[in-house]
């Protein structure tokens, strides 16, 4: 388990380390054919700001190799904003006093429709965490209904155990996003005071119980601006560099939310730049030419538009991050404040300007599972 | 030169090519007729199955053009298996390329579960094309099994190195009865003249083409690397050597009274 890895490194140590690197450093790491985390860690040190522009050339190179010319798409589903804990930085947290929803099937089907129509074959489902309402049942149901009309379903709820995620991989789920949103242990308890989110260790070994069930696609992360960026980025690479060694039939993605504004919500404690969030995708790309980089539509349409070049493989588009959102109930709270609304096809279209062919597919229910591919 | 004859049909284009990376169907569509290649794969999950007007297959809709589906994504035996068949009910061919990469980091294929599939998808009537490393004994075992060619690789997919499996690649050649085709790794048209220098029935490329700065140049580099090897070959290739052979000593007591 990741725990007894994670268990022999100290935050502030890791910290300082990073924060040491030199020039020196950098150089030796962008001239290693095969990089190391102490070579993630200079890439990733304020040292290697100065050489930002040959990062991004490599980045770029690098990823056009394994990638090509392509950009996956995807949207998120909000499925539900009820919620049992309190995250200090999230809309959907219990002491939010919000009208809570929760799709039900019907308008599930509703919801698809709309989505479907934008041309979307990978689906995203987002819920908060209450686990009588929005339990794994609801989720088995969700999977059965939704399967057909998908090419590719993901999911970003609350993490389970790991038979609960064998059952769903078997119903079609493709991949499960799970961000330990910080690993540092007391700044994590400080803002999950309450609910099982609260419980550190086992969101930590979550990707494990993913990894046993054998699951195709996992994504991991963390919640820029909680604690240091770097810190927790080195963190995530040490968590993946496990992973990739210990499940290596899965599938790796990494995102980099930043934190965003909502209604009554946290403000972050440290602020990443754009030359910052750059340098942390390059470096990524650097250190692991496979891994899927990920850009949601927290970011702004200028940053979006130019960041594609750089690394990033995969995108959403026109997403609410509402449950109902896109029909239903278009007026329910929203877990954060998206910055590009843009519509998928004017998103296809800025990709396809910028020399990028759009892919809205790259998978198919056939290769998930048992369960036949239900036609019509 | 020779047509190369694969399960009765003749090839007069000896590069195959691939159609992920493109920037565009249209860029896509323009490299592989600028390659003359007569053989396309193509990867089943990228395809709407069920939609006649897909964008891919539209631009892939040429009399010369032959459709080859792969199963790319699957992880077992059975997963394939299923795909093949989904695949010649979309695709009406029943032409697979067998894809079983469960490491989808380096994407290396699995030989226990590709030998398992190939033997069951000859007998549902497939020609079955495996991609598989370069090891002699399991491109015999394929061999035996039916397979219509065998596929393997000269380094990891997408990765431009070229013949990293030379020698193996050699012993394939000289040993198999079915064409070799080698797939994987071929990054400039050196390297296809390489492996068709060396005997190999045909190559196929995708990433070298689909990600240079003009995919249609290079396509039409790669059809002339492809010709250039092949022809070498068929020609009769003079030994080389790296010193001048003079009279040995060795055997000079032989020409002693």
């Amino acid at each position: 388990m990741f725990k007894s890895i994670f268990d022999q490194y100290e935050w502030n140590e890791v910290k300082a380390g990073i924060y040491a690197k030199t020039a020196r450093d950098v150089e030796q790491a962008l001239h290693n054919q095969r990089r190391s985390l102490e070579d993630f860690a200079a890439l990733i040190s304020p040292a290697a700001a100065p050489y930002l522009a040959e990062m991004a050339a490599m980045s770029q190179a690098l990823t056009r190799q394994r990638f090509g010319n392509t950009m996956q798409l995807y949207i998120p589903m909000y499925l539900s904003n009820e919620c049992q804990n309190i995250c200090t930085y999230c809309g959907f947290s219990l002491d939010n006093k919000i009208r809570r929803k929760t799709l039900s099937p019907a308008e599930m089907l509703l919801e698809t429709a709309a989505i479907k129509e934008m041309g979307f074959e990978h689906v995203l489902l987002v819920t908060g965490e209450a686990n009588q309402l929005v339990s794994t049942d609801y989720f088995k149901k969700t999977l059965q209904l939704l399967r057909p009309h998908f090419a590719n379903i993901s999911m970003e709820v609350q993490p389970m155990d790991e038979q609960d995620y064998r059952e769903l991989a078997e119903l079609g789920l493709h991949a499960v996003l799970v961000y330990q949103e910080t690993y540092h242990q007391d700044d994590y308890k400080k803002h999950h005071p309450k609910g099982r989110k609260s419980n550190f260790d086992y969101r930590l070994e979550t990707p494990d119980r993913l990894g046993r069930a054998g699951i195709h696609k996992m994504g991991l992360g963390v919640l820029i601006g909680l604690e240091d960026w770097r810190t927790d980025s080195f963190f995530t690479a040490l968590h993946l560099a496990y992973l990739e060694k210990k499940y290596w039939q899965t599938k790796y993605s990494i995102s980099f939310p930043r934190l965003r504004p909502f209604s009554g919500g946290l403000t972050p404690k440290v602020v990443m730049n754009d030359r910052e969030l750059v340098q942390l995708i390059c470096a990524y790309r650097l250190f692991n030419q496979e891994v899927e980089l990920s850009i949601s539509t927290r970011e702004e349409e200028k940053f979006r538009n130019n960041i594609v070049h750089l690394g990033i493989t995969a995108m959403s588009a026109a997403s609410k991050t509402n449950p109902g959102g896109y029909v239903v109930d278009q007026q329910s709270l929203e877990q954060f404040e998206i910055s590009d609304d843009r519509s998928a096809a004017a998103i296809a279209d800025m990709l396809k300007k910028q020399g990028f062919e759009p892919v809205w597919k790259d998978w198919d229910p056939a290769f998930s599972g048992e369960i036949k591919k239900v036609v019509g | 030169m020779e047509p190369l004859i694969i399960a009765g049909r003749e090839f007069y284009s000896r590069l195959f090519t691939g159609t992920g990376k493109f920037s565009s169907p249209e860029v896509m569509e323009s490299a592989l007729l600028a390659s003359g290649s007569e053989l396309v794969t193509v990867a089943l999950k990228r395809v709407e199955m069920d939609n006649k007007a897909d964008d891919m297959l539209r631009h892939l809709s040429h009399s010369r053009m032959h459709l080859l589906p792969n199963t790319s994504g699957v992880r077992t035996a059975k997963e394939a298996v299923y795909a093949a068949q989904l695949a010649r009910e979309a695709l009406e061919t029943n032409w697979i390329k067998l894809e079983i990469h469960p490491d989808p980091r380096y994407l290396m294929p699995d030989p226990v579960e590709t030998l398992l599939a190939a033997e069951e998808l000859v007998k549902l009537g497939f020609v079955v094309l495996p991609y598989v490393h370069a090891d002699p004994v399991l491109c015999k075992r394929l061999e035996d099994v039916g397979t219509a060619a065998v596929m393997p690789l000269g380094a990891p997919i997408g990765s431009n190195k070229g013949l990293k499996t030379f020698d193996f690649l050699e012993i394939i050649i000289a040993q198999s009865n079915i064409p070799v085709i080698v797939d994987a790794g071929i990054g400039s048209p050196s390297h296809a003249a390489q492996a068709m220098e060396m005997g190999a029935s045909a190559v196929l490329v995708n990433t070298a083409i689909a990600v240079a700065r003009n995919p249609v140049q290079m396509a039409a580099a790669f059809k002339a690397g492809v010709e250039a090897g092949r022809m070498a070959y068929e020609a009769g290739l003079p030994v080389s050597s790296q010193h001048a052979v003079a009279s040995s000593p060795l055997i000079a007591f032989l020409d002693e009274a």
